[in-house]
């Protein structure tokens, strides 16, 4: 019975949407709205074919090692800079201009330096998802608490195990909220690469589907961007509730206090 | 009743065949200066004594005396402005592996992200200890403390005391020679605290480890220690060191009722009292106000 | 606790309390001026030595002299214009839906769990994707930027509010209605203090993101603005000029930081004692 009413406030609202959308298109035919059904029908027809294959994988494939390389650079940058003391007060307000840099400028000068490649659009990604993550490194690796610090040290914890068991552990709570900003932006900038300049990936797909005036196709394309965008997030959190179990744990016991 | 004869407390000589050395920790001179903008602050001006292996001392000093201060020095967390520390003979300069520090803050000293077993075994992986003789030790640690039945829980999921437990199981699993400890009982509720309390004992005779107890709490340093030493207020020396002649059984109901339990603590709560007002004694030789 | 111990938590004693945070600071923005002088530096470098030819990365010299020369230019300032009109319309549209949307939904417990679902879905959905769509609609015009910006932005402070709305005491809540403050009363009185911080932090990450999709927008779509200015640039080949547009990009990025801060310090300042607790 819980179960049920639990489906009903999950489904309830898709589903009335989903009915008034198609309840509106049933009148007239409206050149911008496709109906459900014919929607639905070019999906499948669109991207499950070869395009597939030569757009919406390679796209993917991108934005995940861009990211992957984002993460990577940033989280490591992070606590380099971040464990020591006149570093981090030498390059912060630089890195701090840096991340204020809207990242979509970053398209036009990347296609510069390097020309329209798959390298460029990687490096757009990486370039414009790396500041949140190594700020946020750089924030949770001072953060660390000092009496943690003072036991890990007279238990001989230094250098790499100190890294490996205290400095990352106890920045990953600031670290994994680097990480949702840089997704949710790698996706905005995988799309904008392809746009921008690009003869295949999803982006540039979209594009030219509206340039054609073929709506239903378009719309199918921005359901696709959808999925992904709700994949990742699902992904994400999934992630996070994983590899944060304990700061949310204890967070509950805090607040229950 | 002892159950273990090994272990040698308070001044008796060591059993012949083990060599054991004169002193175990030995400080110097130490003094200890914070360079501020607003000036330097001296913490501690000149403070001097030694342990002998498996003593058990209270450091005791009205707030403010600089407590902390020193016990950073000595664990090597802080380099002292003059003076020296040595343990075993060998002068301190960084954390030493024969060495293990309780803090007061046990919610922040234990890794939040690990379970209590893993917290435990930490420091013996960290040496590279097998993983065969790391279990034995981390199972008799959690025993030793009261705590193998919770080896699977993360710290915050337990009460202040059990988590101070285990900050003490991590300790004693270390194996180490000299156990500092910094007022590893203030934020624990009265009767938790008696129950460590009688666990420092116990574990101190077992292992024979050499510790030295900081605390503000007169009572605690006087039911704990076999010698308290009481320090005065900043810029810090000892006033006074004092050999703790109570029966070597202790009991939270018989111990304290004892006449020469409350001499002692008399006596001890006078000497504070003193070194609040800045009465100094004549041996540091320096003003008193 | 005992930690009136005043050497316990390292060096603090009371003597230099009041001035030492003046005379650090110095040293410190001494080194981060440093090191924005060696970024610059380097930056000058690089091409200067010919690591990167001069053609794709002019001297910093060049770009900040186009920078400044462009302070002198109407039509800078007019890009400019375009593009904070844009940021400014699209925040203030998707503030105000959030936050009506927020308080209505907040504030009852069937719509929350209700609308869970739809939120949680549309929330990830990238706002560029709906660029295609916004050139059918309204092509170049003003109105694809704030279409992109006015959803990017939307989600941002809506989450917030929801959770501003939830975290309200119900003692607080309680106390008021037994006193007989209305629903409208309760909200002005016990919901919205309470939701303000979370509302500004939302406020603050949505007028970052709202940058970013402004500049998107018109690079991509061709919407008047600084990211139309700087595509052109770049087409035509006028690269010291290009560089020089990415910079004024990134001041306006710090400015809105800065000030989306302070504003946010500012309407906090008499709640200090819910923030620390609020704001991770």
């Amino acid at each position: 019975m819980k179960a049920l009413k639990t489906l009903g406030y999950v489904l309830a609202l898709p589903v009335l949407l989903v009915l008034l959308w198609w309840a509106s298109t049933l009148g007239a035919v409206n050149f911008f709205v496709p109906t459900p059904a014919a929607l639905v029908g070019k999906f499948g027809e669109v991207w499950f074919g070869p395009r597939f294959f030569t757009d919406v994988l390679p796209s993917i494939a991108r934005l995940l090692v861009g990211v992957v390389a984002a993460i990577a650079i940033g989280v490591v940058g992070g606590v380099l800079i971040g464990s020591v003391k006149w570093l981090r007060a030498l390059l912060e307000p630089t890195l701090e201009f840096f991340r204020a840099i809207p990242p979509p400028v970053l398209v036009p000068v990347l296609i510069l330096l390097m020309g329209i490649t798959d390298s460029m659009k990687v490096a757009v990604i990486i370039s414009g998802c790396v500041w949140p993550v190594l700020l946020n490194t750089i924030e949770g690796v001072r953060a660390v608490d000092g009496v943690l610090s003072d036991s890990a040290h007279t238990y001989g914890i230094d250098g790499w195990a100190r890294v490996r068991y205290l400095v990352l552990p106890s920045a990953s709570p600031q670290i994994m909220a680097g990480v949702r900003q840089s997704l949710s932006l790698g996706l905005i900038l995988m799309v904008i690469s392809e746009m921008f300049a690009s003869s295949s990936g999803l982006g540039f797909t979209i594009v030219q589907f509206q340039r054609s005036f073929a709506i239903p196709e378009m719309w199918s394309g921005i359901v696709v961007l959808g999925l992904l965008g709700v994949a990742m997030s699902f992904i994400f959190q999934w992630a996070e509730r994983h590899i944060l179990r304990w700061y949310h744990g204890q967070k509950e016991v805090e607040n229950a206090a | 009743m002892q159950p273990d004869p090994t272990p040698a407390p308070a001044g008796k000589t060591p059993p012949s065949g083990k060599t054991l050395p004169e002193v175990m920790l030995s400080v110097r001179g130490v003094k200890k200066v914070y360079q501020t903008d607003g000036g330097d602050i001296e913490a501690v001006r000149n403070l001097t004594f030694d342990l002998r292996p498996g003593e058990l001392a209270c450091l005791v000093g009205p707030s403010g005396s600089g407590k902390t201060t020193l016990l950073k020095c000595i664990s090597g967390l802080m380099a002292p402005t003059a003076g020296e520390v040595l343990l075993d003979g060998k002068r301190v300069s960084g954390p030493p592996k024969k060495m293990a520090v309780v803090f007061q803050e046990y919610g922040r000293s234990l890794f939040p992200w690990m379970r209590v077993r893993e917290n435990v075994e930490l420091p013996l992986k960290n040496q590279g200890v097998p993983k065969a003789e790391r279990d034995t030790l981390v199972d008799e640690a959690l025993e030793a403390v009261g705590l193998s039945h919770v080896p699977r829980s993360y710290p915050w999921q337990l009460s202040g005391g059990m988590q101070q437990r285990v900050a003490i199981a991590r300790a004693i699993a270390y194996q180490p020679e000299v156990l500092l400890m910094d007022e590893p009982f203030a934020a624990v509720d009265a009767q938790t605290r008696a129950d460590l309390e009688d666990l420092i004992r116990v574990v101190w005779k077992k292992l024979g480890v050499t510790v030295l107890f900081v605390t503000h709490d007169i009572d605690e340093s006087v039911y704990l220690g076999e010698r308290v030493i009481i320090l005065s207020s900043s810029p810090t020396v000892v006033q006074e060191d004092i050999v703790i002649d109570l029966p070597d059984e202790r009991d939270q109901l018989n111990t304290r009722a004892l006449p020469r339990f409350t001499e002692l603590r008399h006596h001890v709560y006078e000497q504070i009292q003193l070194a609040k007002k800045g009465h100094r004694p004549a041996a540091a030789g320096s003003t008193t106000a | 606790m005992s930690s009136d111990d005043p050497a316990s938590g390292g060096p603090a004693p009371s003597a230099g309390r009041d001035r030492r945070p003046v005379r650090r600071l110095p040293a410190k923005q001494l080194l981060g001026l440093a090191g924005i002088v060696g970024f610059l530096a380097t930056w000058e470098l690089i091409p200067r030595l010919g690591l990167i030819d001069e053609r794709y990365l002019p001297p910093a010299s060049e770009v900040i002299l186009a920078l400044v020369r462009d302070f002198g230019l109407t039509a800078f300032w007019i890009s400019v214009g375009e593009t904070m009109a844009a940021w400014f319309l699209g925040l203030i549209i998707a503030v105000a839906l959030a936050v009506l949307l927020g308080f209505v939904i907040g504030s009852s417990d069937f719509l929350r769990k209700a609308t869970n679902s739809t939120v949680e879905f549309l929330r990830p959905i990238p706002s560029v994707a709906l660029i295609p769509l916004a050139v059918l609609l309204f092509g170049v015009k003003i109105e694809s930027s704030l279409m992109l910006i006015t959803y990017a932005a939307f989600w941002q402070v809506l989450i917030q509010v929801l959770y501003g709305v939830a975290d309200v005491d119900m003692v607080a809540n309680n106390t008021a209605k037994t006193y007989g403050l209305g629903r409208m009363a309760r909200i002005r009185y016990v919901v919205f203090p309470t939701a303000l911080p979370y509302l500004m932090t939302g406020v603050r990450l949505a007028a970052t993101v709202a940058l970013v999709l402004a500049i998107t927008a018109e690079l991509v779509i061709g919407s008047p603005g600084l990211g139309r200015e700087i595509a052109l640039a770049q087409s035509g080949g006028a690269i010291s000029g290009m560089y020089a547009l990415v910079l004024a990009t990134g001041l306006i990025g710090v400015l809105i930081n800065v000030l989306m801060r302070s504003i946010e310090k500012k309407t906090l300042s008499w709640h200090s004692s819910v923030r620390s607790e609020v704001i991770v």
